[in-house]
């Protein structure tokens, strides 16, 4: 579903600080299932995931998703494919202080158009799923961090995405929390969708929800 | 369309939303702002409604009032002058006229005293301004006193005060019968203060006024059109008073602009890039902050303006009242007829809204454009 | 209720006001018309030159009768020392050159 030939990313380029994280990756990803990548971090972990998921674009390779090259694409078709076909979930989170949960559920689907009716019931459906349901008026930052982390993966999904990438996603959650999660994960799999992640936890990487472990090194791969 | 619409719609809630985070300052910047546009459009408002009421009421003046000078000061028209004047092609009427100050110890206050022909005011008799008649008192049947500047005492009998709605242009008239008017400045016979001449055609008067100045050297003719011209130039924007508080407005308006524009903290900076981050497009980023602009600037304006015309034209301009009273004891009380500079409004509505919103999108738009992989950093 | 409705409905009702007022004064009303026109009647039949709105001195009240030299003016052209000098400029004969009244003779002197 989704392949990298020779992927390599370098920043702040032809200046004295110039560092490459990652050195020509070669990738294919599967469809439905969840794969994740270890590795320490400097890996380039963060920085391969960001591209996979048209956050940034490599410096030289190409990505193809579904068969169509999207590393070369303008802004406006890439923000297109990003808010259609991918959802992130951030290891900070990364929710919109002084919003109430709900509001930063529905935020993504603004620029469809769609009627707020519509994005409101599915925003509750989602809630209904992550039972967030109590909280959706509430206020996130006074939301606890695991009912935040579930605001997050609210929404990454309102607008239905295949694919779901997540940085992290049991840094900041306890044993309890973390299951949680992976049980989660395991509904995104039997619902079809394709998901990434990283992580050093060996709770996520040895679990029986992930079907396949990529390992990292110095912006290479380690084991295939 | 529809599409379009709701859109538009998701990004004022977001906006909305986004501003209420702060609500406080942001209400505070709504007022300031409106006041900003509320005293700028009641000065435009004001003056102009000013200017074509003056305008349009001064069009009946005399066409040429002519003064006589001695030694650059005005002095009084002797016996004879009017003949002098001889007969000049155009000239329809000539006629002296009487009129002076008299100042009333008794309200610290200028009179304008102007004699009248005998079928308009009896002897004994005066018909006084309304403002006149308010500040002392004074209703039909009344009678009042003045002391002449020879120390006489002259009591009248006020037959008639002048409408209110006249107020702008008699609020300190008395008008007397010319025999009182002599008797009571102990006015030399047989003079006048000047003379007030009408010209049939207005293309005519400058013509008549260079004769005048030519067959009498020692007089100064005052032509109607110089009369309007000074009545333009009031409240002029190069004046003190309105040049203070325009250069006051702006100044204040740029800090406001200014504080705006002086770019986005760290917070906001990150704000921007989650919201790319989860699927806005840099348009829709901009769109949204324009938004915000637009919002502001529009309410603080149509808010600002409609009190400024509420101010202007039903209560009377009331808070510019104590500049122009100034040092006066008599102000006329006046309700000026609601017109609208359109062009002058237009300027203020370009002036306010578009910097604002400029302002506003100025620092978003580095942050706008850059790629959202920052904000996972 | 939806913010956005809010502050859309609001602009509404605010641009529908200032409509109304661009109506309003797009035509004089007949009283506003009146008393214009008995205004202006007043002022040709008393011959009237000024607006009475600065009472303060004799040369604030007839701005346009004021002559060249008055008490209190730093400048031959200048009101000052009542508010109302900063309101008003002087009149635009007062600012124009008067050589005419070095009285051009026809005798030669």
């Amino acid at each position: 579903m989704i392949e990298l030939s020779n992927i390599k990313k370098a920043f702040n380029q032809n200046q004295p600080n110039e560092y490459w994280a990652l050195h020509g990756i070669d990738l294919s990803i599967e469809a439905g299932k969840v794969t994740a990548f270890r590795g320490p971090s400097g890996s380039g972990k963060t920085t391969l995931l960001t591209i996979v998921g048209c956050l940034s674009r490599p410096t030289s390779g190409r990505v193809r998703f579904k068969g169509e090259d999207i590393s070369g694409l303008p802004e406006r078709f890439l923000t297109d494919i990003r808010r259609q076909s991918f959802g992130f979930v951030f290891q900070q989170f990364n929710l919109i202080k002084g919003l109430s949960a709900l509001e930063n559920v529905i935020l993504p689907a603004f620029p469809t158009g769609r009627p707020r009716s519509e994005l409101v019931a599915k925003a509750g459906d989602i809630f209904d799923q992550l039972k967030l349901g109590h909280r959706s008026a509430a206020k996130v930052e006074w939301l606890s961090g695991g009912e935040q982390q579930r605001v997050a993966i609210a929404r990454a999904l309102i607008n239905d995405p295949e694919v779901i990438i997540a940085d992290e996603p049991t840094a900041n959650l306890d044993t309890a929390l973390s299951k949680e999660f992976m049980a989660i994960l395991e509904g995104f799999t039997a619902a079809g969708k394709t998901v990434l992640l990283t992580s050093h936890d060996p709770l996520v990487v040895e679990s029986s929800a992930v079907h396949r472990v990529v390992g990292m090194r110095d912006g290479r791969l380690t084991e295939a | 369309m529809r599409i379009w619409l709701e859109k538009q719609r998701h990004l004022i809630d977001f906006t909305l939303a986004s501003l209420a985070r702060r609500k406080t300052k942001n209400i505070g910047l709504l007022l300031a702002y409106t006041l900003l546009v509320f005293v700028l459009a009641s000065l435009t408002l004001f003056t102009h409604a000013l200017r074509s009421e003056a305008t349009y009421v001064l069009a009946g003046s005399p066409e040429v009032i002519l003064q006589r000078m001695v030694a650059g000061r005005h002095d009084l028209i002797p016996p004879g002058y009017l003949d002098n004047i001889g007969r000049i092609r155009g000239v329809q009427k000539k006629e002296g006229r009487l009129w002076g100050y008299y100042y009333d110890p008794v309200l610290n206050a200028n009179y304008t005293f102007m004699a009248r022909p005998a079928d308009e005011v009896a002897d004994g008799h005066i018909m006084v301004g309304n403002a006149l008649a308010r500040e002392r008192g004074l209703d039909k049947h009344n009678t009042i006193s003045f002391r002449s500047y020879s120390g006489k005492l002259f009591t009248f009998e006020v037959s008639a005060v002048l409408s209110p709605d006249s107020e702008l242009l008699s609020a300190d008239l008395v008008l007397l019968s010319e025999n009182d008017f002599r008797s009571f400045f102990e006015y030399p016979a047989g003079h006048y203060t000047d003379i007030a001449l009408s010209v049939a055609n207005p293309q005519e008067v400058r013509t008549v006024a260079a004769k005048l100045a030519s067959a009498l050297p020692d007089s100064r003719p005052i032509l109607r059109e110089e009369v309007l011209r000074t009545y333009q130039s009031v409240f002029d924007w190069r004046e003190g008073i309105v040049l203070t508080v325009l250069a006051g407005a702006i100044l204040a308006f740029v800090i406001l602009a200014w504080e705006k524009a002086s770019g986005l903290s760290a917070e906001e900076k990150r704000e921007i890039g989650i919201l790319k981050a989860i699927g806005w497009e840099t348009g829709d980023v901009i769109r949204m902050k324009t938004w915000e602009g637009l919002l502001i600037s529009l309410t603080a304006f149509l808010l600002g303006f409609i009190a400024a015309y509420v101010h202007v034209f039903h209560f009377g301009a009331a808070i510019f009242e104590p500049v122009l009273k100034g040092w006066s004891v008599l102000y006329p009380k006046f309700r000026l007829v609601p017109t609208v500079d359109g062009l002058q409004i237009a300027t203020l509505f370009f002036f306010t809204v578009f910097p604002y919103t400029a302002a506003v999108l100025v620092p978003i738009w580095r942050a706008a454009i850059t790629d959202p992989d920052a904000v996972m950093r | 209720m939806r913010p956005s409705s809010l502050a859309l409905g609001m602009l509404a009702v605010l641009v529908t006001a200032c409509f109304l007022i661009f109506g309003l004064v797009s035509r004089l009303s007949v009283e506003d018309e009146q008393k214009l026109n008995a205004n202006r009647a007043l002022v040709e039949k008393l011959g009237l030159t000024d607006l009475a709105l600065f009472t303060e001195a004799r040369y604030t009240r007839h701005p346009t009768q004021a002559d060249l030299h008055s008490a209190l003016q730093d400048h031959p052209g200048a009101f000052d020392h009542f508010p109302s000098g900063s309101l008003l400029p002087p009149p635009a004969l007062l600012t124009q050159s008067h050589a005419h009244l070095a009285g051009k003779t026809t005798s030669p002197d």
